[in-house]
C-alpha cells in the first residue's frame, strides 16, 4: 500500500535509524516485553556479583535442601548453597559466550555468504558443498566433539560456537546477496568498472546488513539454547561456576523433593531466551523481514 | 433505469495510515454501466482505477476498507453483501479478467480444470457437456487444440495464451458484466492487438457490458464506447469515447493526449509538469492545481465539483473546462527533433553474434562459445556520433542482449564493437580499461532497481563523479548539484532516498548518473517503460535536450513504437536476433517495407478511435531461431517460397538509404504497402 | 526430470562424503590418539603397539580413511574402543529405539503444525491467531532439556500420570515400550512443531495474498474449496524443504531429551563415547545421524520435484 507523506524524510544519522528501530520494537507488546527482559538480563549480568547475598560456592551440610524461606530466597541446593544467588549469577558466562559467540557466526558467516554469491560459480559451489556437509552433522554432536576435542575454556567455546552457529549465515546472506545482485543497480556498478571490493562494501551490505543482522539476533538465542544444552550434558562451564544448564542437571534428580533448586534456573534461561527471541522477532519486523520462514539450521 | 447494469454510488474507498488518519483512495465515485456498453476507465497508477474495479465485484483489498457510498448490481450493495450471496455473482454475473494472467491463474492446477471449476460452480452441465464447453471456450478464444491446452499447466503457455485462457475462464459463467483489469499490458505489441480484437468479438458476439481499466489510452481508444478519465481517486471526466479522445474538456486529459507520442508524429511531444500526488497529500483544493495550465487561485482553494453538461453529454470535474471547449481537436505540437548528427562513426558493431546456450565442458575449458544456432546472429551496425539509434522488435528480439554486449556485460561469441573506427572494445568488462568504462553509460528500465535503496541522490550521483575523475569534497558537491541541475531537480535532493522520489525523479536521478561520467555513448534500456504517460515525455524531451548540449550518442532500446518514433534518428528493427531492417526513422515510418516491420506498426494501438491497428500475421510465439533461412519465416504472411526457408535473406537498399534484409524485390515490397 | 534425481542423490553422496572427511580429521586431530587416550598411564611399548594393531593405527591415515570408508559402506564400523562388541551391534538396538522416538515426535507433530499455522495464517491477526502464536514463541524458544524437565517435574513427579524415568532394557517390544515415550515424544514434538507451525503460518499468509487467490474470489470459488484447491498445495509445497531441515534439527533435540528420560537410544550412546572418548563410535554415529539428515533433505528435494508442475513439465519444454 501507498505511504503516507514520506517526502519531507531526509537522511538521519546512524544513531537516529537505530532509535527510531528501537522505538518501533517497543511500540509492540511482544517487542517491549522481548527488550525489557533482553536490559534486565544484561543489566543484571553486570551487577549481579555485587548484589548477591551470598557466596555461590559456599557449601555448607547443614543447609541441604532448604525450602525457600526469608533468608534464602529460592531455598538451597543439595550441597547447601543459595539458589538465588547463583540464579543471578548463573546467567552471565552464557550471556557472555554466545553474545561474543554470535558476533564471531555474523561476521564470518556474512562475509562468506556475500562473497559466494558474488562470486558465484565454482568457488561457490565448493564451499556451499562444505556448508551443507557441516549443517549436516548434528549440532549436538558436532559442539560435544569440539569441545571433548578442545575443552570448555571459554577461548575454545567463543569461537568454537561462533565458527559452528555461522554456516547457518552463510546460507542467508549467499541468499540475500543473490536477490541483490540480480538488480539493475549492481548491474550498473559493473558496468561503471566498480571493484568488487567496492561493490560488496558499497552497494552490497547495505542492502543485505539488515537481514545478516536479523539472522544474526536469531542465531544468539539458539545459540544460547546449544550452549545451555552442553552445559546441562556437563560438557559446558565446569563447576563451581553457577550456570543455568548445569544448575538444572544437577538439581533434577532432587526435584520430587526440591522443585525450586531446579524451577529458578530454568525461569532464568527460559526468560533469557524468550527474551532474546521476542526481541530477535520484534527486531525483524522492525526491519520489515519476515523470519517465519527460517528453519533452525 | 432499467438498462443500468451497476450503479455505483458516492463511493470512497480507503486505508489508514500509520499516524492514523484516513487516505482515500477512491474519494465520492459516482458512475453507472449500461447494459451492452464497454466503459473505459483510463488514469495513471495510483489514480484508484483498479480498486474501482474490483469494488464493482464487491470486492476491497486486504488493508482498504470502504468508507462509504455503495455498488449496486441489481439493486443490491454488493459490499455490503454476504460473502455466500457474493459467491454466487462472481464469476456468474459479474466476472473479472485479471491483468496478468500468468500470476492470477492457480500454478498447481491444471487450465482445463481451472475452467471447469467456473462451470461447475455458475452452470448446471453435467461432466460430459462441461467437457465439450470447455474445449469450446478455449476454441472461441483462440487458442490452438483445445484438448491439448485443457491438459496444460499455466506456467506451460505463453503471456499471450495464458490471458486467453483467463478470458475463456471468465466467459464460462456467461457473465452481464465483464471487467477487465489492464488485460493486455505486458504482452507484445501485436499478441495485445490480437487479445484486443478478441475482446471486441466477443463483447459484440455476447452483447455483455464490459468495464475496461487501463493506462493506456490506444488500448481503451480500440475497445470503449464510453470512457471515465480518473485523477487522483476522482473522476475529472466522463463522456463518449470520441468526444473525449478528439476535444477532452478536462485540463489534465487535454494535457494527457498533447503527450503521447504518436506513430504519426516525428519528434518530442509536449510535456506536462509534474507527477500524480501521492494519495493523501491534497488536502484541499483541485488535486490537478499544480501541473495544470488553466489553474487559478479558485483551483487552489475549492475543490471542483463534477459537472454535467447536457449537451456534450458529458461530466467534468474542473472550474475552466470552458476554455477548453471551444478549442478544435487535440492538435499536438512536437519539437521537431534538430538532426546535428555528424558523419564520423563512433561505434561499429560488426559480425555481432551472441549465445545464451550453456556450454559444454570442453568449450569452457578452452574458453570458447560454441552453438550453432545463437540467440543474436550477424549484428552490423554502424552509429554515427550524436545520433539517436533505436532498437525495436517485441520480447526474446536480443535489443537488450546486444545492449548489454555492448556494455561488456555480456561476452559475445562472434564480432567485433569498434569504437571510434580503431579501438577494439572487449564485450568481457575485466579487458576494458577505466576509461573504456566510462565513455559507454547506461540507463535502466525501473529506477526502482538501478538505484540502490539505501543510498542518497548525492551517493548515487557522486558514485561515477568519485570513480572515473577522483573527485572530493566541494568539488565533488558542486558537480552533484550542477548535474542535478542539469536533470531539472533541486539541490535539497541531494539528501533524499530513492524511495522518496516519484518515478519520474527516479528515473531523473538515473540519467544524472549516467551524464555524471561524461559519456560519449548513453545505452538506454527501456528507459520510459516504467514510468506514467504522463511523466514520460518530459523524460523523453530532458534526454533530447541533454544530448543536444552534450552531442550524446544514444543507442536507444523500446517495446514501444511511438516513443522510438518520437526520439530516434534512425531505426534497427529485430527478430529473433537477426536484424531486419536498419534506417532512417522517417523511412521506416513511413514506408514500412519489411514484412515485420508492416506487423509491428500495424499493431500499434493509438489514441484515435479511427485508426484501427492491422493483424496482418500471427501471434505465434517463436522460442528460437530458425536454424535456415530468414528469420521471420514462421510468421511471414509474403513467403515467396522455399528460399525463405533455406537461404538467409539478402540486403536490400532502398533509395533513401534504408537496408532491408527480404527475399522479395524492393520495389515489390514497396508497391504491396497499405 | 530423471537427471534431476540423479543429480540430487549424487549431491547427497558428495555431502556425506565430506562429513566422513570431516570427521575423520576431526578425530585424527585430537591430542594423542585413540589407543593413548584408551590405555592412559600404560601408554608404552608392547601393550601399545598390540593396541595399535588391533584398531589398525600403524598405518598412514588416508589408508585407514580408505579402508575405514569401504567397510562403513558396507555397514561395518569396526570395534568400538572399551568392548570387544562390533560397533553395529551396539548400535541396532540403539537405532531403532531412537528412531521410534523420532518418529513418533514427527507423525504427531507435522499434522499439529499443519492445522496451527493453516488456523493461525486463516484467521491472522484475531484471537485465534494472536493465542497460538503466543503458545508457539514459546514452545520454539524453551530447550528441549528444560521442557523434558518440567514435563518430569509435573506429570511425573506431582500428578504421577506417567513414568518420569525410562528403565526398560535396550531390545524391549513395542507395547511395552509405550507408555514410557509419551513425555519424551511431547518433549521433542514441542520445539518442532511450533517452528512448523510458524513456517506453514507465513506460507499460507504469502499464498493467499497472491494474485491467483485474488482471482479465485473472483471467480466465486467457495472459501474452503479456495483454502483446500487453490491455497494449501501451493503453500505447503515450499514448506516440504523447511519442514526437513526442521526434522533433522530434531536430533539434537533427541539426543539430550534421550539424556533426560534415561532412554536407551543413540542419544545416550552419544554422550557415553564421547565421554569414554570412544572414536570409532563417534565416528559412525556422525556418519550414521548425518545419513539420516541427508536422506530427509533428499526425501523433501525428491517430494517438490515430484509435486511442482513447474518441475515436472520441465524436462518437456526444453
Amino acid at each position: 500500500m501507498k505511504v503516507d507523506n514520506i517526502y519531507k524524510e531526509e537522511k538521519k544519522s546512524a544513531f537516529a535509524k537505530l532509535s527510531e528501530i528501537i522505538i518501533t520494537m517497543a511500540s509492540r507488546p511482544s517487542g517491549l516485553i522481548g527488550l525489557s527482559i533482553l536490559v534486565f538480563h544484561i543489566i543484571l549480568a553486570f551487577t549481579s556479583p555485587y548484589i548477591a547475598p551470598h557466596d555461590f560456592k559456599a557449601i555448607d551440610p547443614t543447609l541441604m535442601l532448604q525450602a525457600p524461606s526469608a533468608e534464602y530466597w529460592f531455598g538451597t541446593d543439595d550441597l547447601g548453597r543459595d539458589v538465588f544467588t547463583r540464579t543471578i549469577l548463573g546467567g552471565r558466562t552464557a550471556l557472555t559466550i554466545t553474545f561474543f559467540g554470535s558476533l564471531i557466526a555474523l561476521l564470518w558467516g556474512g562475509l562468506l555468504g556475500i562473497f559466494c554469491g558474488l562470486v558465484g560459480g565454482k568457488i561457490d559451489d565448493v564451499v556451499m558443498r562444505i556448508v551443507d556437509a557441516f549443517l549436516s552433522i548434528p549440532w549436538i554432536l558436532a559442539m560435544l566433539l569440539i569441545v571433548s576435542l578442545l575443552g570448555t575454556s571459554t577461548e575454545v567455546l567463543i569461537p568454537a560456537l561462533g565458527f559452528f552457529y555461522g554456516k547457518g549465515i552463510v546460507r542467508v546472506a549467499r541468499a540475500a546477496t543473490h536477490d541483490v545482485i540480480a538488480k539493475d543497480f549492481i548491474v550498473s556498478a559493473r558496468a561503471r568498472g566498480h571493484s568488487n571490493f567496492s561493490i560488496i562494501w558499497n552497494e552490497i551490505i547495505p542492502n543485505v546488513r539488515d537481514a545478516i543482522l536479523v539472522e544474526g539476533a536469531m542465531r544468539w538465542s539458539w545459540m544460547l539454547l546449544g550452549f545451555s544444552s552442553l552445559s546441562f550434558l556437563g560438557f559446558g562451564v565446569s563447576p563451581p561456576t553457577p550456570d543455568w544448564g548445569l544448575m538444572i542437571s544437577n538439581a533434577r534428580g532432587l526435584m520430587s523433593f526440591a522443585y525450586w533448586a531446579v524451577i529458578a534456573p530454568i525461569v532464568g534461561l527460559s526468560s533469557l531466551i524468550i527474551g532474546i527471541n521476542l526481541t530477535a522477532d520484534a527486531f525483524a519486523k522492525a526491519l520489515g523481514i519476515d523470519r517465519s520462514t527460517k528453519a533452525p539450521v | 433505469m432499467t438498462d443500468i447494469i451497476q450503479k455505483v454510488k458516492n463511493l470512497s474507498i480507503g486505508f489508514r495510515s500509520k499516524k492514523g488518519e484516513e487516505i482515500l483512495i477512491l474519494k465520492n465515485i459516482t458512475t453507472n454501466i449500461k447494459k451492452g456498453e464497454t466503459v473505459g476507465i483510463v488514469g495513471e497508477s495510483g489514480s484508484g482505477k483498479s480498486t474501482l474495479a474490483l469494488a464493482m465485484m464487491g470486492y476491497v483489498k486486504h488493508g482498504l476498507y470502504t468508507i462509504g457510498g455503495e455498488c449496486q448490481f441489481n439493486s443490491s450493495n454488493l459490499l455490503k453483501m454476504k460473502s455466500k450471496d457474493l459467491e454466487k455473482i462472481r464469476g456468474r454475473k459479474i466476472a473479472m479478467i485479471p491483468q496478468n494472467a500468468g500470476q492470477a491463474l492457480t500454478p498447481n492446477l491444471k487450465i482445463g480444470y481451472q475452467i471447469d471449476e467456473a462451470l461447475q460452480l455458475h452452470s448446471d452441465l453435467d461432466e460430459r457437456e462441461r467437457e465439450k464447453k470447455i474445449s469450446e471456450l478455449l476454441n472461441k478464444v483462440r487458442l490452438p487444440s483445445p484438448e491439448t491446452i485443457a491438459l496444460r499447466y499455466p506456467h506451460e503457455l505463453s503471456g499471450g495464451q495464458q490471458q486467453r485462457v483467463a478470458v475463456a475462464m471468465a466467459l464460462a459463467g456467461t457473465p452481464d458484466l465483464l471487467l477487465l483489469d489492464e488485460p493486455t499490458t505486458g504482452l507484445d505489441v501485436t499478441t495485445q492487438a490480437h487479445v484486443l480484437e478478441l475482446l471486441n468479438f466477443i463483447a459484440k458476439d455476447t452483447g455483455t457490458s464490459m468495464v475496461y481499466v487501463s493506462h493506456d489510452l490506444g488500448a481503451i481508444a480500440q475497445v470503449s464506447d464510453r470512457i471515465i478519465v480518473m485523477y487522483s481517486g476522482e473522476i475529472v471526466l466522463e463522456g463518449p469515447s470520441r468526444d473525449i479522445l478528439k476535444k477532452p474538456i478536462h485540463p489534465y486529459t487535454h494535457g494527457l493526449l498533447k503527450s503521447i507520442p504518436k506513430l504519426s508524429l516525428a519528434g518530442l511531444p509536449e510535456s506536462m509538469p509534474g507527477s500524480q500526488p501521492q494519495p493523501g497529500i491534497i488536502k484541499g483544493g483541485c488535486s490537478f492545481f499544480d501541473r495544470c495550465n488553466f489553474s487559478d487561485d479558485n483551483c487552489k482553494n475549492n475543490s471542483p465539483k463534477l459537472e454535467f453538461l447536457k449537451d456534450l453529454n458529458t461530466s467534468v470535474r474542473c472550474f475552466n473546462y470552458e476554455q477548453l471547449v471551444n478549442e478544435n481537436e487535440v492538435s499536438q505540437t512536437v519539437n521537431k527533433i534538430k538532426n546535428k548528427s555528424l558523419d564520423k562513426e563512433i561505434l561499429n558493431l560488426s559480425e555481432v553474434s551472441i549465445s545464451y546456450a550453456k556450454q559444454k565442458l570442453l568449450d569452457q575449458i578452452f574458453n570458447r562459445i560454441s552453438d550453432e544456432n545463437p540467440t543474436v546472429k550477424d549484428i552490423n551496425i554502424d552509429i554515427k556520433k550524436g545520433e539517436t539509434i533505436a532498437l525495436v522488435g517485441e520480447s526474446g528480439s536480443g535489443k537488450s542482449t546486444i545492449l548489454k554486449s555492448i556494455a561488456g556485460l555480456l561476452r559475445t561469441k562472434d564480432g567485433l564493437i569498434k569504437f571510434d573506427g580503431s579501438r577494439n572494445l572487449s564485450s568481457d568488462l575485466k579487458e576494458r580499461d577505466p576509461n573504456d568504462l566510462r565513455i559507454i553509460q547506461l540507463i535502466f528500465q525501473n529506477p526502482d532497481e538501478s538505484l540502490n535503496p539505501n543510498h542518497t541522490v548525492e551517493e548515487i550521483i557522486a558514485q561515477p563523479l568519485k570513480l572515473y575523475f577522483g573527485l572530493k569534497g566541494e568539488k565533488l558537491k558542486k558537480n552533484i548539484i550542477d548535474l542535478l541541475q542539469k536533470v531539472r531537480l533541486g539541490e535539497f535532493y541531494m539528501s533524499r532516498y530513492p524511495r522518496q522520489l516519484s518515478g519520474g525523479e527516479k528515473q531523473r536521478v538515473a540519467v544524472a548518473r549516467a551524464f555524471a561520467a561524461k559519456p560519449d555513448i548513453i545505452l538506454c534500456d527501456e528507459v520510459t517503460s516504467a514510468l506514467d504517460v504522463s511523466v514520460q515525455a518530459a523524460v523523453l524531451n530532458l534526454l533530447q535536450q541533454l544530448k543536444e548540449d552534450f552531442g550524446t550518442t544514444y543507442i536507444f532500446v523500446s517495446h514501444d513504437l511511438a516513443v522510438v518514433r518520437a526520439i530516434s534518428d534512425r531505426v534497427a528493427v529485430l527478430y529473433q536476433g537477426r536484424l531486419c531492417e536498419v534506417g532512417p526513422s522517417n523511412d521506416v515510418y513511413k514506408f514500412p517495407s519489411h514484412p515485420y516491420t508492416e506487423v509491428l506498426l500495424g499493431a500499434v494501438l493509438e489514441p484515435d478511435p479511427d485508426i484501427k491497428p492491422k493483424l496482418v500475421a500471427e501471434d505465434i510465439v517463436e522460442e528460437r531461431p530458425p536454424e535456415k533461412g530468414c528469420s521471420f519465416q514462421g510468421r511471414c504472411s509474403r513467403i515467396v517460397g522455399d528460399i525463405c526457408k533455406k537461404e538467409i535473406p539478402p540486403w536490400q537498399l532502398t533509395d533513401s538509404g534504408n537496408a532491408i534484409r527480404c527475399h522479395i524485390p524492393i520495389k515489390e515490397l514497396q508497391k504491396q504497402q497499405f | 526430470m530423471l537427471f534431476l534425481i540423479i543429480k540430487r542423490i549424487l549431491l547427497g553422496f558428495i555431502t556425506l562424503f565430506i562429513v566422513s572427511i570431516i570427521t575423520f580429521v576431526g578425530t585424527e586431530v585430537l591430542p594423542g590418539d585413540a589407543c593413548t587416550t584408551y590405555l592412559e598411564r600404560q601408554a608404552f611399548g608392547e601393550q601399545l603397539e598390540a593396541c595399535y594393531r588391533r584398531l589398525g593405527l600403524n598405518v598412514p591415515a588416508y589408508e585407514r580413511y580408505v579402508s575405514w570408508a569401504l567397510n562403513a559402506i558396507q555397514g561395518d564400523f569396526g570395534y568400538s574402543l572399551s568392548g570387544e562388541m562390533p560397533i553395529k551391534d551396539v548400535l541396532g538396538p540403539r537405532i531403532k529405539n531412537s528412531l521410534v522416538l523420532a518418529s513418533a515426535a514427527i507423525f504427531i507433530g507435522i499434522p499439529i503444525a499443519l492445522i496451527l499455522g493453516i488456523i493461525t495464517a486463516l484467521w491472522r491477526d484475531k484471537l485465534p491467531d494472536v493465542a497460538i502464536s503466543t503458545v508457539t514463541i514459546f514452545a520454539m524458544t524453551i530447550p528441549e532439556f528444560i521442557s523434558a524437565t518440567l514435563l518430569i517435574l509435573i506429570i511425573a513427579i506431582w500428578l504421577e500420570w506417567l513414568p518420569g524415568i525410562v528403565i526398560v532394557p535396550t531390545d524391549v517390544s513395542f507395547l511395552e515400550l509405550l507408555p514410557n515415550i509419551i513425555l519424551p515424544v511431547v518433549a521433542i514434538a514441542m520445539i518442532m512443531t511450533a517452528h512448523m507451525a510458524r513456517m506453514v503460518r507465513s506460507s499460507v499468509i504469502q499464498v493467499m495474498a497472491s494474485e491467483y487467490v485474488q482471482m479465485a474470489i473472483l471467480k466465486g470459488v467457495p472459501y474452503w474449496k479456495m483454502v483446500f484447491k487453490h491455497v494449501l498445495p501451493n503453500a505447503l509445497l515450499p514448506a516440504i524443504n523447511v519442514v526437513a531441515l526442521t526434522i533433522a534439527w530434531l536430533l539434537g533435540g533427541v539426543v539430550v531429551t534421550e539424556v533426560v528420560f534415561n532412554y536407551p537410544g543413540l542419544g545416550r550412546l552419544v554422550i557415553e563415547s564421547i565421554s569414554n572418548r570412544d572414536l570409532p563410535t563417534v565416528q559412525a554415529l556422525a556418519i550414521i545421524l548425518a545419513s539420516i539428515y541427508v536422506s530427509i533433505n533428499l526425501l523433501a528435494d525428491l517430494l517438490t520435484l515430484m509435486l511442482n508442475p513447474r518441475l515436472k513439465t520441465l524436462q518437456i519444454r526444453k
